[in-house]
């Protein structure tokens, strides 16, 4: 039956494109490979010639890529580059950067305070809450472990 | 060494996103938000700061590390201050990477054009 609804997503699926999952798979690996590369060069030099620590080298690397994403954004790059490497650009922090500036850039004809402000974190605003309400619960149930025992 | 490492464990990570996305047909926001949950969850077994040492940027790059910092700063001074500690140290390791976002995403925003 062509117009039964019930069938409709079966009906469809000859007109779908297929979804080549080998090479999506590929591209986001070899994307987010390189952005975490790109990562550890930072680190590295900022541990040799900056005199951080490794844990607190984390702190300026991971500032340099967002102003490098957020730049990016800016001129038009990211978007080639999410278009291309999926879930590679997307997982990165600089995947984070990347959802605020291109938020903020799409609703500047609003204004500043309307547009850029308040849209900043309509994407990113998700990361946040779900990460600290998960960090905030486990954080209390650890805590609560470590007194019994 | 730790190069490669980086290399290869930051991809795959990534890989595991793109899977979600194709298969389970996830937007790039629940993809996200997932990883920021099980990486808080990771470090609340203690199994996120082994996959540091071993992989370095390949660990603390992509967002499962923005929940490992935040449970890791609540831990921190949870410590020290009791369940309170947890609502003050809960952003003390991830203050720097959210200040820069809002801080260049917002110069950005105000100084290029939107574009496509």
């Amino acid at each position: 039956m062509l117009n039964d609804p019930k069938n409709y997503s079966e009906n469809i699926k000859p007109f779908q494109p297929k979804i080549p999952y080998f090479m999506n798979c590929l591209k986001a690996f070899l994307v987010g490979g390189f952005i975490c590369l790109a990562g550890q060069c930072f680190q590295t030099l900022y541990i040799s010639l900056f005199h951080f620590t490794k844990q607190t080298a984390g702190d300026p690397t991971a500032a340099t890529l967002i102003l490098i994403s957020s730049l990016m954004t800016g001129f038009g790059f990211y978007d080639k580059l999410a278009r291309f490497g999926g879930a590679g650009s997307i997982v990165p922090v600089t995947g984070f950067a990347n959802s605020i500036t291109s938020a903020a850039l799409e609703h500047k004809n609003e204004g500043v305070v309307l547009g850029i402000a308040t849209n900043l974190f309509s994407l990113a605003g998700a990361v946040i809450v779900f990460g600290v309400v998960s960090a905030a619960v486990l954080g209390m149930i650890r805590l609560f472990i470590e007194q019994i025992f | 060494m730790i190069f490669l490492y980086a290399f290869l464990v930051g991809g795959a990570i990534c890989v595991v996103g793109q899977l979600l996305m194709d298969l389970f047909k996830l937007s790039p926001v629940h993809v996200v938000v997932s990883f920021v949950v099980l990486g808080a969850l990771l470090d609340a077994f203690g199994l996120y700061d082994k996959l540091i040492a071993f992989a370095g940027a390949g660990a603390t790059i992509p967002i499962t590390s923005f929940g490992h910092s935040l449970l890791h700063g609540a831990m921190s001074e949870g410590h020290e201050h009791g369940y309170l500690g947890v609502a003050i140290g809960i952003f003390k390791l991830t203050s720097s990477g959210i200040t820069s976002a809002i801080l260049f995403g917002f110069l950005v925003a105000l100084f290029f054009k939107p574009k496509g």
